[in-house]
């Protein structure tokens, strides 16, 4: 399929809110290593923050065939106010049950993305879409275990779950954001409707933290700014993270 | 393992390429084959050029670049000097692809193979998983990721001993 100018634009747009969310997220996951509370699952935040970075690497490589850009330098040397990510990944880790929860929330929303993108018109995106669906549907079933096994477990872990939730909740309308141009995309069927995976994932959401987990869900969501506007959290993450590439940028292997 | 559909008659060099490939280790699971892994899709013959394609079991998977360069030396061994080895994510890789054969030399490693993968549908709960020990059902996920992006970590309760399993994917 040929896209118009403004198709590959937003199309563009699209790809690197994608993989933005997917970069900051598995950087917090990865700040976990040698930290989480036991071994098991400071190798599993591991495993799903490698795999968040493979989705990231797919969605930036189809950015590249359409104009030519360079994964790493996109992830390695762009500044906040050129991230497109949402604020609920930036946030800082927390405690465990703030990572948990977070998890959740954005594996549940990426399986079910994945899962409507699977049917894009655009190839290349079905293509990614179905890869990835294989992948995230591990991260979903263990972040929703931990959820379980956390609200429905002692008087603290409660506490911190529901507390962690009635934080996070509120940004999390900020996933579902359309990007401009994305309607157009929408009617070419390039990209799902994100309003109608809107609905699938706050039905998931109420059977999971509500019926199963017995959490409270009082919270309203607020789309909030746009994906450019971040938090103070989000500049002294990528300082880190990007430290390595910026003291060596000819670097051909770190 | 050919693919469903290769023809009948195969070009001898074609078949020797194969047979070349399927001697190329997982790196992170040696004892079976990328052939044996179905990570192999499509090697064609041009000539004096051979192509080689082949796809991920995981898009992140760190072993990747190790694959294809796995791929290369192995096609340069047989004296081929024009070499390409593709990448491909369609069809995305399934473990039903693993073979038979791969799947019994897994389980005499002690890793569980995988259930069959089927399609579609987000579940919240695992497929089960037998011991590859003692062949017991009663087996009991102590963690849904263990040493590599394919595998997950078991306890049998039968026998008692823990164990890796493969991701049915």
């Amino acid at each position: 399929m040929t896209l118009t100018d403004i198709q590959k634009q937003a199309l563009i747009r699209k790809l690197t809110a994608l993989a933005d969310d997917e970069i900051i997220l598995a950087h917090r996951g990865g700040e976990w290593t040698g930290h989480a509370p036991i071994l098991e699952e400071d190798i599993a935040l591991a495993n799903i923050a490698q795999d968040e970075l493979g989705h990231a690497m797919l969605y930036l490589g189809l950015r590249r065939d359409l104009d030519g850009s360079d994964p790493d330098r996109l992830a390695m040397f762009r500044k906040a106010a050129e991230y497109t990510n949402t604020r609920l990944v930036e946030l800082p880790r927390g405690d465990w049950a703030t990572t948990m929860v977070r998890q959740f929330l954005y594996d549940a929303y990426e399986a079910l993305w994945l899962e409507a993108a699977a049917r894009s018109t655009y190839t290349p995106l079905a293509e990614v879409a179905q890869k990835a669906l294989r992948e995230e549907k591990f991260h979903l079933q263990h972040t929703a275990l931990w959820v379980e096994r956390l609200a429905l477990g002692t008087t603290e872990s409660t506490t911190r779950t529901q507390k962690a939730l009635e934080e996070l909740w509120p940004y999390t309308a900020q996933l579902f954001q359309t990007v401009e141009g994305e309607a157009e995309l929408v009617e070419a069927g390039i990209l799902p409707d994100i309003a109608a995976v809107r609905g699938r994932w706050g039905a998931l959401m109420v059977r999971h933290l509500q019926d199963k987990c017995a959490l409270r869900m009082s919270r309203e969501a607020f789309p909030g700014p746009s994906r450019e506007n971040h938090t103070e959290h989000l500049a002294p993450l990528l300082a880190t993270m990007q430290k390595v590439a910026r003291e060596v940028p000819n670097a051909e292997v770190w | 393992m050919e693919k469903d559909g290769e023809p009948s008659t195969i070009d001898p060099q074609l078949s020797t390429i194969w047979a070349a490939l399927a001697q190329v280790p997982d790196p992170e699971i040696p004892v079976v084959s990328i052939v044996d892994m179905g990570m192999v899709r499509e090697v064609e013959v041009d000539g004096g050029r051979v192509s080689v394609t082949f796809t991920p079991t995981f898009s992140g998977c760190p072993a990747l670049h190790v694959i294809r360069q796995s791929i290369e030396d192995a096609v340069r061994a047989l004296g081929v000097l024009d070499v390409e080895v593709r990448s491909t994510l369609t069809p995305p890789w399934t473990t039903d692809w693993i073979n038979a054969d791969a799947r019994e030399r897994l389980r005499q490693y002690g890793i569980a193979p995988p259930a069959p993968a089927g399609e579609g549908l987000i579940t919240l709960e695992a497929e089960p998983t037998r011991c590859p020990r003692c062949g017991s059902l009663n087996v009991n996920l102590t963690a849904s990721f263990g040493s590599t992006l394919c595998k997950r970590l078991y306890v049998c309760g039968s026998c008692r001993e823990p164990f890796e399993g493969f991701k049915s994917v």
